[in-house]
């Protein structure tokens, strides 16, 4: 029973102050780079592949092939079946994760020194020469709608959708990746098929290494492993323009305690104002126990076990999203009072001492992170994916340091949009009815 | 459930068993104690600069007087509010100031404290860890507005899960007689009646350094932590009225139990069966070992007995599991799980079940399968150093539920060593549906 669950969303700049690892860039000799941590502490290396696109780049008529198609990723490649693939990764102890999101399909491996050939082969073998048998699709495609079927009856994956579907209109974002019953249902393996050529490809991979490997190990290992992908796949959806009605949607359902999503515009990365935004957020949800929201909703009236803020910078929108969580009798209160912080800040700003308290945490935690090959591998494939100089952790803290009251206080006041703000409340919230500005 | 014991479930550290680079591989790991009784863990690793800072207390949810159900994990939350020396909130405050991260956690048999900050600020942690260990000082309208928050935390965590009121209601049925029938947060109409006595009772009951233990894990050298923690941890007197650690314990488990628990909610049903069983203990850990590895050859992955035959051989099952921790003081649970394929009945489903089961008693364990599980083990050793807080919470919980430094150090050399044979006399001693109990979870519109 954790005092309180830290959220899982640091969607930020997420790197290191002047943290002590040397990032190598590695061109393979058939030209695929990668960055590398070499450490040789421990006999193994973390290894993160990323393939920008993810399930954005797939036709709404077949949402969820590409969920469906990673999902089968490891159920068989090459002359194995599901069992026989699963065997032979369990026999070298290696330990292979596909996953997607909106933006990225995901590979994370890790293996061991003394058999580091052998578990890449296998490796290659998934990503290169999936099966899709028949068997396995239909094995894999029960499990995907039984999951479909219990997020319509739960709370967090409902206001999620709802939200969704409320601020993204018509693209790839409004829907669920996982798709829905109907177009899982009714995808076939041709569908899967084309979902792993229009995913992984050549023209958008990202590669990082950290552990117990060379540069010269890991520029083979790169053309052996990701050599035979095609090189091209499909286009990028365009950009998504977020609408935010401001307001309250409330989605009738049975539970005791309320579940509510809300967001406004955000802020992207490469904006001169990111930082001074990022910092904002941090005092006003994004700093778990010291940020405002839980200091007023939380700690002050025992409205919510957590209440989070955060900045999220996808590839196609940028959000100021939050999340929290009340007895449906009490919901309406800690709505009332995340608005009124929000108005609060867009009009009085931040303190010189909320800002330096803000500017000591996250430059203080920042070299903290770098703290262990898998969660370095992750860090520095996601620099990547920003489009992040390869010095950018030795520098990042500057960046934090150099923002002033005046530009906090001003982004503030130029960012922060209490009428856009809007609510999804799911639920059966007293006094708190449908409302919209 | 718990983000940190869950991440510290699966295997051991330790020494390395025949893999390559035997040499590199042990986890550098000291252990003293304190004059006044406190245990100290000391666990280097010098690749970042960080070190992360535990206090953990013998004290948990099993050891709280009845009546007052989540009084452990209450006390855990007041414990960041006002000592003498600080204002309430100030402790987190003051660790965010300087970098760094705070939280806490509670469970059956414990209740840990934790920071994780640059090296140079660990003579900080110990010295506002030590102060609230003696000095809290509790105000009834603070008392009053956190009982709220745990309110909350249980609407979130429970009352809005079918699966976990499910579960609750499994656990008080397994346990006729212990405590670890009572969920951890606590039973609600005993939750809102928890008050400062309460807290303040069970804050002077265990709360004291002959109770505790201290882990440091990072970029640290052993006598930098003694030195530190002689200065900060030192000077607080043992509490010489602690109380042995007795508990009422199970009678013998004579009759199977079975509970079915409807909910609109459910989307999924599924049928899920626990079996008292050992857990680890000092120097006797070969029983737990051996169900350890029982649960991998049964219920672990795409390759375990059940997933070939519920989900592969037939298509009964969309999801099975097999599930055993022997970290536990007292006697724990090995866990069997079956989510049935659209259309199959939870009748069906957990008749298949007990069909494997009784297959896979008389057919016995894959050779190959055995030995795949076993290198799986030995790897786990050396993923596992990558991730140091990890190792700490190990080293925490096991001190805690009655282990010893040596106990941990001897486990992997331990799952080596069981044979076949013992995997199979494990399996003939829990798997008796005499003392399980199965419980369904199920739709309310469902009939079956």
């Amino acid at each position: 029973m954790m005092r309180f669950i830290l959220p899982l969303l640091l969607t930020l700049a997420a790197l290191p102050v002047r943290a002590a690892i040397e990032i190598q860039e590695v061109t393979s000799p058939g030209g695929i780079t990668a960055w590398l941590v070499e450490d040789h502490t421990i006999p193994f290396t973390a290894l993160e592949i990323r393939f920008r696109g993810g399930a954005s780049v797939e036709p709404a008529d077949k949402r969820g092939a590409t969920n469906l198609m990673t999902a089968l990723l490891e159920e068989g490649a090459g002359d194995m079946d599901a069992r026989a693939f699963a065997r032979a990764r369990d026999g070298l102890a290696a330990s292979f994760r596909y996953g997607v999101s909106d933006d990225a399909l995901s590979v994370s491996a890790q293996f061991l020194t003394e058999n580091r050939d052998a578990a890449v082969d296998l490796l290659r073998q998934s990503l290169i020469q999936p099966r899709f048998d028949a068997e396995a699709i239909e094995r894999v495609r029960a499990q995907v709608l039984s999951g479909l079927r219990s997020d319509e009856k739960d709370p967090q994956s409902i206001a999620t959708r709802r939200f969704d579907a409320l601020v993204f209109g018509d693209h790839p974002y409004a829907t669920s990746l996982d798709g829905t019953v109907e177009t899982v249902t009714a995808l076939t393996r041709d569908d899967l098929l084309a979902a792993h050529a229009a995913t992984m490809a050549r023209d958008r991979i990202h590669v990082s290494a950290v552990g117990d490997i060379t540069a010269a190990e890991l520029g083979a290992l790169l053309d052996s492993l990701l050599g035979e992908l095609p090189a091209t796949g499909a286009s990028m959806p365009g950009p998504a323009d977020p609408a935010f009605p401001g307001g309250v949607t409330v989605v009738d359902f049975p539970t005791p305690q309320s579940v509510v999503l809300f967001g406004q515009p955000g802020v992207a990365q490469e904006d001169p104002d990111f930082f001074a935004a990022f910092i904002l957020d941090h005092i006003l949800g994004g700093g778990g126990f010291e940020s405002r929201l839980m200091t007023e909703v939380r700690e002050k009236r025992g409205l919510t076990y957590g209440i989070y803020t955060y900045l999220a910078d996808r590839d196609h929108a940028q959000t100021w999203g939050g999340s929290v969580a009340s007895a449906n009798d009490r919901v309406a209160e800690a709505v009332e009072v995340i608005r009124a912080e929000w108005a609060r800040l867009q009009a009085e700003g931040v303190t010189a001492a909320e800002l330096e308290n803000a500017k000591t945490y996250l430059t203080g935690a920042y070299p903290l992170r770098f703290d262990g090959n898998g969660t370095i591998a992750n860090i520095i494939v996601g620099m990547q994916m920003r489009g992040f100089p390869i010095d950018y952790a030795a520098t990042r803290n500057d960046k934090v340091n150099a923002v002033t009251l005046a530009d906090v206080n001003r982004v503030a006041r130029e960012v922060l949009d209490p009428a856009a703000l809007s609510f999804v409340v799911v639920g059966q919230p007293e006094g708190l009815g449908e409302t919209s500005n | 459930m718990f983000r940190l014991t869950a991440a510290a479930m699966s295997l051991a550290l330790g020494l390395m068993l025949g893999l390559s680079r035997p040499a590199s591989a042990d986890e550098q790991v000291t252990h003293f104690t304190l004059d006044n009784g406190m245990d100290v863990v000391v666990i280097e690793d010098h690749r970042a600069p960080v070190v992360v800072h535990m206090v953990w207390y013998r004290a948990g949810s099993a050891d709280e007087p009845a009546g007052a159900s989540g009084i452990a994990h209450f006390l855990e939350h007041l414990m960041f509010k006002r000592t003498e020396t600080m204002e309430s909130g100030e402790f987190s405050r003051t660790v965010a100031r300087n970098g760094g991260q705070d939280n806490a956690f509670t469970s059956y048999d414990y209740t840990a404290y934790f920071q994780r900050v640059a090296t140079d600020r660990l003579g900080l942690m110990m010295q506002m860890e030590a102060d609230r260990m003696v000095n809290l000082r509790l105000d009834d309208a603070e008392i009053a507005t956190e009982r709220e928050v745990i309110i909350e935390e249980r609407n979130q965590r429970v009352e809005n899960s079918p699966a976990a009121l499910f579960r609750e209601q499994k656990d008080a049925v397994q346990y006729l007689n212990h405590r670890y029938g009572v969920p951890i947060i606590g039973w609600r109409h005993e939750m809102v009646a928890l008050d400062r006595d309460d807290a303040l009772a069970f804050y002077d009951r265990f709360y004291a350094p002959n109770n505790a233990i201290l882990v440091v894990a990072g970029d640290v050298t052993p006598d930098e932590v003694r030195a530190l923690a002689a200065t900060h941890y030192g000077p607080i007197p043992a509490n010489p009225d602690l109380p042995e650690r007795l508990r009422p314990t199970e009678p013998p488990q004579t009759a199977e139990r079975r509970i079915t628990y409807r909910d609109a909610r459910v989307a999924q049903p599924y049928v899920s069966r626990s079996y008292l069983a050992p857990e680890r203990d000092s120097g006797a850990q070969e029983t737990a070992a051996a169900l350890t590895i029982l649960a991998e050859v049964l219920g672990s992955g795409t390759t375990s007995v059940m997933a070939e035959a519920l989900q592969f051989d037939s298509q009964i099952a969309t999801f099975t599991g097999a599930f055993y921790s022997g970290m536990s003081l007292d006697r724990t649970t090995f866990d069997v799980v079956v989510v049935p394929s659209e259309g199959v009945t939870l009748e069906e489903a957990e008749a298949a079940m007990d069909g494997v089961l009784v297959d896979f008693l008389q057919n016995g364990v894959d050779a190959a399968q055995l030995e795949r599980i076993k290198m799986q083990l030995r790897a786990a050793q050396i993923y596992a150093r990558d991730d140091v807080d990890s190792i700490a919470n190990r080293y925490g919980r096991a001190l805690t539920q009655g282990l010893t430094v040596q106990d941990v150090q001897d486990w992997p050399k331990i799952l080596q060593a069981v044979t076949a044979d013992d995997v199979m006399a494990a399996a003939r001693m829990v798997l008796d549906r005499r003392q399980a109990v199965t419980g369904w979870l199920m739709a309310e519109e469902v009939t079956q």
